[in-house]
């Protein structure tokens, strides 16, 4: 917190106005507060915030740990004793044993990988690029431009979905702008294919529709060549989606990292003879790192909880290759009614993300 | 920062009782009967706005009759809305249940069974009072049903020169004719290609995904890989889809955009056709016999009331209005719903002849399985149709799986 006393931005802002050093008006004198007195206040002013942060997010964080050890219907109070109280089982069978369960939720992470491997570059690529776009000092009506690629992040992600199902309908606009191009189009939302083994049978590698005999390991309790299936063509369909949809907010966050650059490290780069592009690689690229870092660790985490998109538009199908972790944990809940292995799964998740995330900013740390 | 260590450890012990307080106080709300207010709400999901405005009116007319003010609140997502009222200790007095759902609520706990409390009871089809009966007591009286039919087409059964004696009444002869009107990228006979459509084969070969009782698995039956074995013929050949494959959301949408020209579908495709394709000549007909002779699947709501409910008397007064033979005429009437009295059998089929296939087959169907859990191994199921109709899966397989997973589910 020590940080904050550092000196204020270099550029612009209003210089702080200074007390007139004159000797006829002091002002009144004051008791200073106390140490005592300070962390009270500090406690009061915060307590609001505080309150909300323990109703709202951590006593329910707290009640669902308890349910993932139970086994719950999700038709009484949980709190009663009533319920069978199941220990690790609900994470065993998650995890350890060949159960559906087990494989669903191995189907939902392979799916999610492949999600966040699209997703996340792709989100930050674009992110990155309409923000240099729209922070040009040349561009004409830049405002109008913020507002419109801002657009689809405040745009309900409901509408959205059933928006892009039309297009990707197998008659709809997507497949009419490949037959102009004259490809002929899948059927997005029903193709079940992955497209990482569409790409090796089109490539000769393999035979299509049948395992090839190197990848006939199982691991996770699913079988290897299916882990190598990539995303398949209905789960493009909706990375597209949620990468055009995200765009936006993230390219707020790149617009202020750009608008943070000093304009003096530009001028002096032109006067080294920076071409364009040596500057772009060379002073904002590096200056842009902790944005970019940033941009991808959120993108990341959004990347593991995708679930509106999914519920809305394909409930898994076709063939569970856009199942995600989010939305079986609500299937297993609501459907099954098996509360505790929804919690757990919640859990795993959760624990998914902090590893990640961990990983990630380790990797985008700052180096000297 | 700085603080106190005093300050410090003060405030971890106020944080501390704070949360216990919250959670004790989020707990508390669970559980508790709540007294009977004297009014009524009735959580359903609704098909659209005619069945939303059938329900407010006959809600108010009992209102009117009874004095008790009753409330109707269509649900946008009806099982999430009463798990949460479930959970809460605070549910819509009365609701609408599916099958497949049912015996989870019963077996928890939630629903009052007021079966015995219905005089008529007996005038209900067998096939759906199963439906509703966990332990041999029944829970709750059906509102509705509909049944698996077959929907032809009828501008393209003529252009086939086919007259009435054609209809397929067994397997082959559906084979037949759905070869006959295959004609390029228009296929003869499309099913959904889910577990129900799966499912109503396997009822005509003679099997099914659990035995009577609901309480062993029988997934891999010599019975259920000879109806998987005639689907997967028949999309080899290419004269059956499933409809997803010829880019139909439904069956009615495969047989209005003239993508198939008879398809397996239940009897909610009238409406769909009514409003979608209404230049669409069609017509239902019982779906033909399998080798386990006639079958098919049965689809239905019942009216739960809540066991928390503290208006129980007054609620199963107002189920009795609604599914007294005078009421269900009613929502026929207004959104097509099929009364579930054998009484009414005559009249539905005078008043609405062209629902008159889809009525019938309640007389030798089965309804959805109501496993709790069974609805993932369904899932899973459905998943493995998908593979056999891509070629990538075989029926053996897929049997097999589900055999595994159904033991699973009901703790074999």
């Amino acid at each position: 917190m020590t940080e904050t006393r550092t000196a204020p931005p270099a550029g612009g802002g209003a210089p702080s106005p200074r007390p007139a050093r004159s000797g006829r008006l002091r002002p009144p004198r004051r008791r200073r507060p106390t140490g005592a007195e300070e962390t009270r206040a500090g406690w009061l002013l915060s307590a609001p915030a505080l309150l909300a942060l323990l109703l709202f997010l951590v006593a329910p964080v707290l009640m669902a740990l308890w349910v993932s050890f139970l086994d719950w219907n999700g038709q009484s109070n949980p709190f009663d004793g009533d319920q069978e109280f199941v220990g690790a089982d609900n994470y065993r069978r998650l995890l350890a044993e060949d159960t559906l369960l087990h494989r669903d939720f191995m189907v939902s992470v392979r799916n999610t990988v492949y999600f966040v491997a699209l997703n996340v570059p792709a989100v930050t690529a674009l992110a990155f690029a309409l923000a240099l776009v729209v922070n040009q000092r040349i561009l004409k009506g830049r405002g109008f431009f913020r507002t419109v690629f801002y657009f689809p992040s405040i745009t309900s992600s409901v509408a959205v979905s059933i928006v892009f199902l039309f297009l990707f309908q197998g008659s709809g606009a997507v497949n009419g702008l490949l037959a102009l191009a004259g490809v002929d189009g899948p059927n997005w939302f029903t193709d079940s294919r992955g497209v990482l083994h569409i790409l090796m049978a089109a490539l000769g590698l393999t035979e299509p529709g049948r395992t090839p005999e190197w990848a006939g390991g199982t691991l996770g309790g699913l079988p290897l060549w299916e882990w190598l299936s990539g995303p398949s063509v209905a789960m493009c369909a909706i990375i597209a989606l949620t990468t055009w949809a995200s765009s936006g907010t993230f390219m707020l966050f790149f617009l202020a990292g750009l608008q943070n650059i000093p304009a003096s490290v530009y001028e002096a780069a032109m006067i080294d003879g920076a071409s364009a592009w040596q500057r772009f690689r060379y002073v904002t690229l590096p200056l842009m790192r902790r944005s970019v870092t940033l941009v991808m660790t959120l993108a990341l985490i959004a990347s593991w909880q995708v679930f509106d998109q999914v519920y809305i538009m394909s409930q898994g199908s076709p063939a569970k290759t856009t199942l995600t972790p989010a939305y079986l944990s609500y299937a297993r809940s609501f459907g099954d009614g098996q509360f505790g292995a929804g919690a757990a799964m919640a859990f795993v998740l959760f624990a998914i993300i902090v590893v990640l995330t961990v990983v990630q900013r380790w990797i985008g740390r700052e180096r000297d | 920062m700085r603080s106190h260590p005093v300050g410090r450890v003060g405030a971890a012990a106020a944080a501390g009782t704070c949360l216990a307080l919250l959670l004790t106080a989020c707990g508390s709300g669970y559980g508790d009967t709540p007294e009977g207010d004297g009014a009524l709400t009735v959580l359903f999901g609704s098909s659209g706005e005619a069945e939303t405005a059938a329900v407010k009116a006959a809600l108010a007319a009992w209102s009117e009759e009874s004095g008790v003010p009753a409330e109707a609140i269509p649900a946008q997502d009806l099982v999430q809305q009463l798990r949460q009222g479930f959970a809460g200790g605070d549910p819509a007095d009365v609701f609408y249940v599916s099958p497949d759902l049912f015996q989870q609520y019963a077996e928890g706990g939630s629903l009052y069974p007021y079966g015995d409390q219905i005089e008529d009871v007996d005038d209900f089809y067998p096939a759906l009072r199963d439906s509703y009966t966990y332990e041999d007591e029944l829970y709750c009286v059906p509102k509705d049903y509909n049944t698996h039919a077959l929907v032809i087409n009828t501008d393209l059964w003529e252009e086939a020169g086919l007259g009435d004696d054609d209809i397929p009444t067994s397997w082959e002869e559906l084979a037949e004719t759905a070869e006959q009107l295959t004609e390029g990228d228009r296929v003869g006979f499309a099913l959904n290609g889910d577990y129900n459509s799966a499912g109503t084969f396997m009822l005509q070969a003679g099997g099914w995904f659990v035995n009577d009782d609901n309480t062993e698995a029988t997934g891999d039956t010599p019975e259920n890989l000879a109806a998987l074995d005639y689907l997967t013929t028949g999309l080899d050949e290419g004269y059956f889809s499933f409809v997803k494959d010829i880019d139909a959301q439904s069956g009615s949408e495969a047989l209005g955009r003239g993508r198939a020209a008879m398809v397996m579908d239940g009897g909610w495709v009238t409406g769909a056709f009514d409003n979608d394709y209404p230049e669409l000549n069609w017509r239902a007909v019982e779906l033909p016999e399998g080798p386990g002779g006639q079958a098919t699947t049965v689809f239905s709501n019942c009216w739960g009331i809540a066991e928390a409910s503290g208006d129980h008397e007054a609620a199963v007064d107002l189920v009795r209005y609604l599914t007294s033979p005078e009421q269900q005429q009613a929502f026929a009437e207004d959104f097509g719903a099929v009364p579930p009295r054998e009484s009414l059998a005559d009249w539905t089929a005078e008043t609405f002849p062209e629902k008159a296939a889809f009525a019938a087959g309640v007389d030798y169907a089965r309804g959805q399985v109501p496993v709790p859990g069974f609805m993932s191994v369904l899932n899973e199921f459905t998943t493995g149709m998908q593979g056999v109709a891509a070629g990538s899966a075989e029926p053996a397989d897929v049997l097999a799986q589900l055999q595994r997973d159904g033991e699973e589910a009901l703790g074999e």
